[in-house]
């Protein structure tokens, strides 16, 4: 069995396989966590209002540190957005979609999804030299940041490579596209146990936090 | 059968090959091995010395479509020249002997030429059981073992033969295997394909009456002049796999303009074979052309890599049942995890009270 073979076959299957038990695990984990019983007298009942509220403030940067953490707030968004472009509309990958979820959409064309390509990669390059070098930063960076960074970063390059045709070292196309789902995989493994796992969090924490605030009466 | 000493350039002006084509033929095969121009004359010297060739061929579990590619070629190809220049002493579908007197033919051709001829099999060899393929009440693999002997080298011809092909798909019902695995101890040129192409048995069998040796092979045994490149690297159609316009169905006007087929479940990027540069059929198409995904039957285990009309980039997820023992493996091991967690944080706070 060719390495191709291996991550268009097995690999792929264990790999959606664990992404999927993974997020249920970690999900029901979350919810069946223990709480104690809040007795206090509610301040504001409108806990959904409270939690939308939240998710909306929380995803522009607060005014009072507005100056200081623009940049990464701003770069932070350019790279998810173009990170999921590309996964959502370059043509190679919406015959994956449309065998998952059984319809797709039309793809955008290759020179944009490029640039999108190029443009998020060098972000995603900056921001992690900048981490690396960042007083700040670099203190609050653990092994779990790096890997993730890694996993996020490598599907992109070895994409690119394997679109562009690219054979660093005489890999043939095959080998590179091998590579590129097994870069997929490892990422789709390392997702639910990660810091990664906000893709699936991130929303909803936001909001339990703010329908959580507002019953206290709080507004942030 | 003896050993046939007329040279390969009687034998051709015999049938009435002029000069001028013998030098065109000779241009002809020079180029399609991507030599130099200058060769062309060491190629014309080469065979005019040459003394025609004995070739045994020995069909195993074969659908013979790759005797019919080489000699359905439509009008005079240089490869019926070569095939009718060649000494085919051997070779069930086209040969008028039976029975006995062709295997007594095939023996007298292997004692005359023992050590020189070449040995061309398609087919795969079955291991399963002796039985389940016999030629004459010789198992093939007994038959291949016997011939190879005396062969100065081994062609392999089709997919069958080099990788074992549809017989070996999954479950390989046979045991077949390709000669590669029978064969050990002679050089082995897998001409893969399903078929191959007519020009690369044709320029196999050249290069090896004008060099005295086989061609240079990639790492799957396949001459690298014809399989160095993949068919998405030659493919016409490769300027839309690059601005991203694909054909979504086979009747659709990405399909009718002409648009790249990986969507379609082209095999082209990872297939390496001569169809988009040399065609079939005189030149005049290949698969692509004629509107049709590359399947790929140049490679090992076409017949097991996938569906042929899913694209490259489709996985195997599995299924919506699948999905579904998945995500019950995670609630359970979730809820174990947060019933024992709980179990842990209520016997903390027992600890904790006075």
């Amino acid at each position: 069995m060719t390495l191709l073979d291996f991550v268009r076959g097995p690999g792929f299957f264990w790999a959606f396989t664990i992404l999927i038990a993974g997020i249920v695990l970690r999900i029901a984990g979350l919810l069946l966590f223990r709480r104690r019983r809040d007795l206090s007298t509610p301040r504001d009942t409108s806990r959904v209002l409270g939690g939308l509220r939240t998710v909306a403030m929380r995803s522009v940067p607060p005014h009072e540190l507005e100056k200081n953490i623009k940049f990464q707030h701003f770069t932070g968004y350019a790279w998810h957005l173009g990170w999921f472009v590309t996964f959502l509309f370059l043509g190679a990958h919406l015959p994956l979609i449309r065998s998952v979820l059984g319809f797709a959409w039309p793809n955008l064309p290759n020179s944009v999804i490029l640039v999108i390509t190029a443009v998020t990669l060098g972000t995603l390059v900056t921001l992690y030299v900048r981490r690396l070098f960042h007083p700040v930063l670099r203190v609050i960076t653990d092994v779990d940041d790096h890997i993730s960074v890694l996993l996020v970063i490598l599907p992109l390059i070895t994409g690119v490579a394997a679109f562009a045709h690219v054979a660093p070292f005489g890999v043939r196309y095959e080998t590179m596209l091998g590579i590129h789902l097994l870069s997929i995989e490892a990422l789709m493994v390392w997702l639910p146990f990660s810091k990664i796992f906000h893709v699936v969090t991130a929303l909803m924490t936001r909001f339990r936090i703010g329908a959580a605030f507002i019953r206290r009466g709080v507004r942030a | 059968m003896s050993h046939d000493e007329t040279r390969l350039i009687d034998h051709l002006r015999a049938r009435g090959v002029s000069r001028r084509g013998f030098l065109k033929f000779c241009a002809a095969l020079t180029s399609a091995m991507a030599l130099p121009p200058s060769m062309v004359t060491v190629v014309a010297a080469a065979l005019e010395k040459a003394r025609r060739p004995s070739v045994i061929w020995l069909p195993f579990q074969e659908c013979t479509g790759c005797t019919e590619s080489i000699t359905r070629a439509h009008g005079a190809t240089i490869e019926q020249l070569i095939f009718e220049a060649i000494s085919l002493d051997y070779q069930h579908t086209l040969q008028a002997a039976a029975g006995d007197a062709a295997e007594l033919a095939r023996h007298e051709a292997m004692q005359a030429n023992w050590g020189k001829y070449l040995l061309v099999v398609d087919g795969s060899v079955p291991l399963g059981n002796p039985g389940f393929s016999t030629i004459a009440g010789q198992a093939n693999a007994d038959m291949l073992t016997e011939a190879a002997k005396g062969a100065v080298a081994i062609i392999a011809v089709g997919s069958c033969a080099s990788f074992g092909g549809i017989p070996m798909a999954n479950p390989n019902p046979t045991g077949a295997v390709p000669i590669s695995q029978i064969v050990r101890d002679k050089p082995i040129v897998n001409v893969s394909g399903c078929p191959p192409i007519p020009i690369v048995i044709t320029s196999v069998l050249t290069h090896f009456l004008t060099f005295g040796k086989l061609p240079e092979l990639d790492h799957l045994g396949r001459p690298k002049v014809f399989y160095g490149e993949s068919i998405h690297d030659r493919c016409y159609r490769r300027p839309f796999y690059e601005r991203g316009q694909f054909a979504e169905s086979f009747d659709d006007e990405g399909a009718r303009k002409g648009w790249c087929l990986y969507k379609l479940g082209c095999k082209g990027p990872v297939t390496y074979n001569a169809c988009a540069t040399v065609k079939w059929n005189n030149g005049t198409s290949f698969p692509i052309e004629a509107g049709h995904g590359c399947i790929g039957c140049a490679e090992p285990n076409f017949w097991d890599r996938g569906g042929f009309y899913d694209a490259l980039s489709v996985t195997h997820w599995g299924t919506p049942k699948d999905v579904a023992i998945a995500a019950a493996a995670g609630i359970a091991i979730g809820a174990t995890a947060a019933v024992l967690a709980r179990r842990k944080q209520a016997a903390a706070s027992k600890e904790i009270k006075p």
